[in-house]
């Protein structure tokens, strides 16, 4: 008999009872929160913002998503998805994935799961799997909180788009979860990045912010057309594709090239967290 | 924690691994980043020629031509040759990136700056058959005298003639005119300059609209020889520029009347391919912009027919550009230098199969989300099917007889294209076009009910009436989607000038419009609408004003062409993300697999001598990556019932030797066996053991009740083997228990620790520094639990830096210094009473002499008052006695104890630890 009775490797850290874990926390409840609070500060801007104000967007293939934004509930949402696609899914998704091993770590807690013991690969398989769901959960939160609100405000009507023509609201629902699963997987590359200097550093800040930083680092180097084909490596490159979906027939060719640099992106990450994280000293 | 040791913290200490590992990761980003920039040394190499050619209708003039021969660097013997002709108002420079691709693949290629421009000589003669195309016919007697051409026969180069726009025009003419070109491309190009550039859409014989856009544009550009670098040529005239004189007599009457003289057609018709096509026998591939308002998919259809008249191989292909349009998306042009590749290499140099008969085309499929560009989808049938289609859908029209204005002068005019922004696709199918009310009549369908693929020029019935018996008008057909938004494909008009028309529409004759031909999906719900206007911004129109009725037919028939989608290369990509997807998965699976038989072999290792034994440590090493030693050689055992301490200063490894015991730390050397399973990370034999190491860890986000609970949840066993209430009876925290962690002090933080450690009532628990924070009643409640806790064949290992404490708790101990174990026995055996004892008097010269004569083992001085002396078996009494009988003060006697000595003399007055060395 090795082990206690009762005590058995693959039953160790539920994925329910991380889950509780990390629903407790503040910071998971307010991101979540503000996931529906978004789309109510944009429509409330949109009521009584005035509307007409030509100043900014000027022009872009993104800033005509705001002209169309509130003729009815899908553009609503999609509008909603293209302002948070930038930057607030980023810091989100760095924020579920980045912190919960570093803030384990800092506590002090992750030595006594390891002692339980809870094996290395399944604490952070375990983890890994509920960061990714609360990251999902947000940014369907965010898309779903989109579409009610902007259907009960703007009526349930084509999905408009300035590239191509307007289609029908049951395609145009399919479209926006086409947008949406992209965007899942695009934020592969930041949650992986996060995942990884969680596990590298016990400052859970240092996890967020570094792996934000990184995304917004590469973010300004596919502007810089200087750089040629090495632009099409970065991560970022392929971020904005999900614009070729809004097109009739839809652009995927885009879409699958953004699919497989994100996956492999953050195959690698989690590769390198895994190996990592199974031979390091815990000296937190 | 300052702002630095907290980047201590988070950045790796730089030991020479990392700094290796990093320093070739650099190098490996760095080389890759120059890998992708570094330029490649190119396959060819070029010399520019200045070549003097005969030209002229007798051959008697001279002119010299600016021409650059490129070269394959790597050929092996006599290779093909490409005369690579640029378009109007080019260049030899404007042809340079399509003539290295050809030299890549292993042609000869020679550009050259057609006479009457760049740095030539001579003058623009509109690719005439005595000037241009001499020209070219001097080139090749020059071709076939460099050695590095192969050829045909003496004189007779392998040859090919490729170039687009006016150079199409000239591979074209000098196929008719000269039978060793071996095979032709030519692209964008003309037929016929009458047709071009008065053009007529109607069955009828009136001459043609004048294209005074187009016209005006291209006769700027050939006068614009007077730039600062280039040469000034003796007698140019500044009306004509580099023109000749004929060139330019012809333009200026034909700009200014609107209609052509005989000399002017026969100076067009003499420059139109159409009057030597059937003398044609070089293989033809004729590729035509679909997005072109100078020279439409009807010039190169009229090419066509008229070369496949003869039984010589052509293939057509239409691409989405053109004059308009440009060089098109990136796969036209992709598909159209893989088209000239395949024919040339075929043709020229008798690499690879027949190229097949099928036409190619393209549709545009929607902009790009990422740059705006065009999509494009291309398409393919298994033969041309000319402009009518292989099928057609009539469409039927309404809209009665309405009557439009020509406005005087042609101003204001309709907007179709805009002629010469070139490259401007996404305007133009976005609808620059716009009419001007009482100019146009509409003409509209009501929604198609299904998609129509339309591919080829529509033909409607008209009907004009005109009171001067003459109407110019354009007809154009528009795409008008559900929201009312119309779009004129690729800007296209059919112009049309009717002749002796009568006064009132009853009376007129229908006579029939052949639209220009496009390509484009009619989508269902969508509408046709046929808009026939006035006046045109690229045409001449009538000067004065006068009011024509127009009535359309009621049918309009489309052309239509089921294509076959060519494959976009750009699907691979998908296989490669499935592939990439199943080995993602098979990778994973394989790791997976091979970590479990590892961890089984692992885990089930027992080793019997110790399987009732709770701890066993076999000289234990710890040495960290930057080289610092913090366990040297530890072992000791831990058995059933006992409370073993480990004592040590702080720094001597004590909790080095407690994370390897919680699996926190490999070991470098030795060994820690809990019941006779080795100790590593994730070992199931942790389960076994209980710990507090290094201070509490709760999520200060939960209360202290939630904290144990949730730690509990994570171990995934029974609640019922936790034994909640007799952990929450030993942390004894009351109501508070029910508050957030991080309200907690110090000490309720330690207790709530101690309660997690034991919950579950582990075999071993392992306890570092238990009773720092706690107070003394807490302390001496902390001693009974520890030792109780020992009593039912489990055990304790208790680490702590106090002496005091380690003698009341433990039953044994280990005493550990700079990483090596000093001491180790029961409490009672090395607690026990040593020989000496430490002694204050008052006068310690006396007291030294008194003890000396005593016969003691040993005096030593402890302090101004002290004295440590070894009894050597002398009683504690019959010292003292013979002190005070002495008349030396006795203030203190303090027996000492063996533990102490051992520690202080091994630790003592140096309480610096291993850590501080």
């Amino acid at each position: 008999m090795s082990a206690v009775t009762g005590y058995r490797p693959s039953a160790t850290l539920p994925i329910w009872a991380e889950v509780r874990r990390q629903a407790s926390r503040r910071r998971t409840q307010l991101a979540l929160g503000f996931m529906v609070l978004l789309p109510i500060i944009i429509l409330v801007a949109f009521e009584f913002g005035g509307g007409n104000d030509d100043d900014g967007n000027g022009g872009g293939a993104f800033g005509s998503l705001v002209d169309l934004a509130t003729s009815g509930g899908l553009n609503f949402a999609l509008f909603c998805l293209a302002v948070s696609a930038g930057f607030l899914l980023v810091v989100v998704v760095a924020l579920f994935c980045g912190d919960p091993v570093a803030s384990e770590a800092s506590w002090g807690s992750l030595r006594y799961l390891l002692a339980i013991p809870v094996p290395r690969v399944r604490l952070l398989a375990v983890k890994l799997v509920v960061a990714l769901g609360y990251s999902l959960v947000a940014l369907l939160t965010l898309a779903s909180t989109g579409l009610l609100i902007g259907t009960l405000r703007y009526g349930w009507h084509p999905l408009g788009s300035t590239v191509a023509a307007a289609i029908p609201p049951g395609q145009g629902l399919l479209r926006l979860l086409g947008i949406v699963a992209y965007l899942a997987i695009i934020m592969l590359v930041v949650a992986g990045l996060a995942f990884l200097l969680s596990v590298l550093t016990d400052a859970a800040l240092g996890a967020v912010g570094g792996a934000v930083l990184l995304w917004i680092l590469s973010s300004i180097l596919d502007q810089i057309t200087a750089l040629g084909s090495v632009r099409n490596l970065l991560p970022t490159h392929y971020s904005d594709a999900w614009l070729g979906l809004l097109s009739t027939p839809p652009q995927v060719d885009d879409l699958v090239k953004g699919a497989i640099a994100a996956i492999c992106y953050a195959t690698l990450f989690w590769s390198l967290a895994f190996w990592r994280f199974t031979r390091k000293d815990i000296t937190s | 924690m300052s702002l630095s040791s907290r980047l201590r913290r988070a950045l790796p200490r730089p030991t020479r691994r990392r700094v290796v590992s990093g320093s070739v990761v650099l190098v490996l980003v760095a080389a890759l980043v120059g890998w992708a920039v570094w330029p490649d040394r190119p396959g060819w190499t070029s010399a520019d020629e200045q070549i003097t050619v005969k030209t002229g209708p007798a051959g008697a003039e001279s002119v010299d031509l600016d021409a650059r021969l490129y070269l394959p660097r790597d050929r092996s013997g006599k290779v093909p040759a490409v005369l690579l002709a640029h378009g109007f108002g080019g260049t030899k420079d404007s042809v340079s990136d399509n003539a290295e691709e050809l030299a890549d693949r292993g042609y000869a290629v020679l550009t050259w700056t057609a006479q009457g421009f760049g740095r030539s000589g001579g003058q623009i003669h509109l690719d005439s058959p005595d000037y241009e195309v001499r020209d070219a016919q001097g080139l090749l007697d020059w071709l076939a005298a460099r050695p590095e051409i192969q050829l045909d026969a003496t004189g007779d180069p392998r040859v090919a003639v490729v170039g687009g726009s006016y150079g199409g025009a000239l591979a074209l003419l000098l196929a008719g005119q000269d039978a060793r070109v071996d095979t032709i491309v030519p692209s964008i190009t003309w037929n016929d300059l009458t047709k071009v550039f008065l053009q007529q859409s109607a069955d009828t014989t009136a001459t043609g609209v004048f294209k005074k856009g187009w016209a005006g544009l291209y006769f700027g550009n050939g006068a614009a020889s007077l730039l600062p670098d280039q040469p000034v040529q003796k007698n140019e005239d500044p009306a004509c520029g580099r023109f000749a004189a004929d060139v330019c007599a012809a333009y200026l009457s034909l700009a200014t009347t609107g209609t052509a003289d005989q000399a002017t057609l026969d100076l067009l018709r003499k420059s139109s391919p159409a009057t030597v096509l059937s003398k044609i026998k070089a293989p033809t591939l004729l590729i035509q912009g679909e997005v072109d308002t100078l020279f439409p998919l009807s010039e190169a259809d009229a090419n066509a027919k008229g070369i496949a008249a003869t039984g010589t191989p052509v293939r057509v292909a239409w691409f989405t550009g053109g004059h308009d349009g440009g060089a098109g998306p990136q796969t036209d042009q992709d598909r159209v230098k893989y088209l000239t590749v395949q024919w040339l290499d075929h043709y020229l140099k008798g690499e690879g199969d027949a190229p097949s008969d099928s036409f190619t085309y393209s549709r545009v499929a929607g902009f790009s989300a990422l740059d705006r560009g065009l999509v494009t989808n291309g398409y393919s049938t298994e033969a041309y099917p000319s402009l009518s289609g292989t099928g057609s859908t009539q469409v039927s029209l309404e809209g009665s007889a309405q009557p439009i204005a020509n406005p005087p002068n042609g101003n204001p005019a309709a907007l179709s294209s805009l002629p010469g922004t070139g490259g401007r696709l996404s305007e133009l199918l976005g609808g620059v076009a716009a009419d001007i009310p009482g100019q146009y009549a509409t003409f509209e369908s009501t929604p198609v009910t299904g998609a129509i693929e339309v591919a080829g020029a529509p033909s409607i019935q008209l009907r004009a009436a005109s009171p001067t018996g003459e109407a110019t008008v354009f007809v154009k057909l528009y795409d008008v989607d559900e929201s009312g938004a119309e779009t004129l494909s690729a800007g296209l008009v059919a112009p049309v000038r009717l002749t002796g028309l009568p006064t009132s529409i009853e009376q007129a004759q229908p006579v029939t419009v052949t639209l220009p031909a496009i390509v484009r999906r009619i989508d269902s719900g969508h509408t046709v609408r046929i808009v026939v206007a006035t006046s045109d911004q690229a045409f001449l129109t009538p000067a004065k004003p006068v009011t024509y009725t127009v009535a359309a037919g009621s049918t309009l028939t489309l052309p239509t062409v089921v294509g076959t989608p060519i494959a976009n290369p750009q699907t691979v990509w998908r296989w490669v993300l499935g592939g990439l997807l199943v080995v993602i998965a098979l990778g994973l699976a394989v790791v997976l697999l091979v970590r479990r038989g590892l961890r089984r072999r692992r885990h089930d290792e027992v080793i019997e001598e110790y399987a009732e034994t709770p701890l066993v440590v076999r000289e234990l090493r710890k040495a960290y990556a930057d080289g610092f030693v913090a366990v040297e050689e530890v072992s000791f055992t831990v058995q059933r019932g006992q409370v073993v301490g480990l004592l040590g200063p702080n720094g001597a490894g004590k909790t080095t030797t407690l994370r390897v015991l919680m699996g926190l730390t490999m070991p470098t050397g030795g060994d820690a066996l809990v019941f006779g399973h080795r100790l590593m990370p994730g070992a199931p034999i942790l389960s076994r053991v209980g710990a507090l190491v290094e201070g509490p860890g709760f999520l200060p986000h939960l209360s202290g009740y939630e904290n144990l609970r949730a730690y509990w949840r994570a171990s995934g066993r029974p609640e019922a083997d936790a034994h909640f209430d007799e952990a929450l009876r030993i942390a004894g925290l009351g109501d508070s228990v029910h508050r957030k962690t991080k309200k907690y002090s110090h000490g309720m933080r330690q207790r709530l620790a101690i309660a997690q450690a034991m919950l579950g009532l582990p075999e071993l628990l392992v306890l570092d520094e238990p009773t720092d924070g706690l107070d003394p009643p807490q302390i001496a409640e902390m001693r009974r639990v520890l030792k109780r806790y020992a009593t039912d064949g489990r055990a304790v290992l208790v680490s702590s830096h106090l002496l005091a404490e380690v003698e009341q708790t433990c039953t044994h101990a280990v005493v550990v210094n700079k990483g090596r174990i000093v001491a180790s026995g029961p409490v009672d055996d090395i607690v026990g009473e040593s020989p000496s004892v430490q002694i204050e008097v008052s006068d310690v010269p006396a007291a030294s002499a008194v003890l000396a004569s005593l016969g003691v083992k040993s005096v030593l001085p402890d302090g101004p008052s002290g004295l440590i002396v070894d009894m050597n078996g002398t009683p504690r009494s019959e010292v003292v006695a013979s002190l005070v009988r002495a008349g030396v003060d006795v203030d203190r006697v303090v027996p000492r104890r063996r533990l102490e000595d051992a520690f202080l003399a091994l630790v003592g007055d140096n309480s610096r630890g291993s850590g501080d060395r």
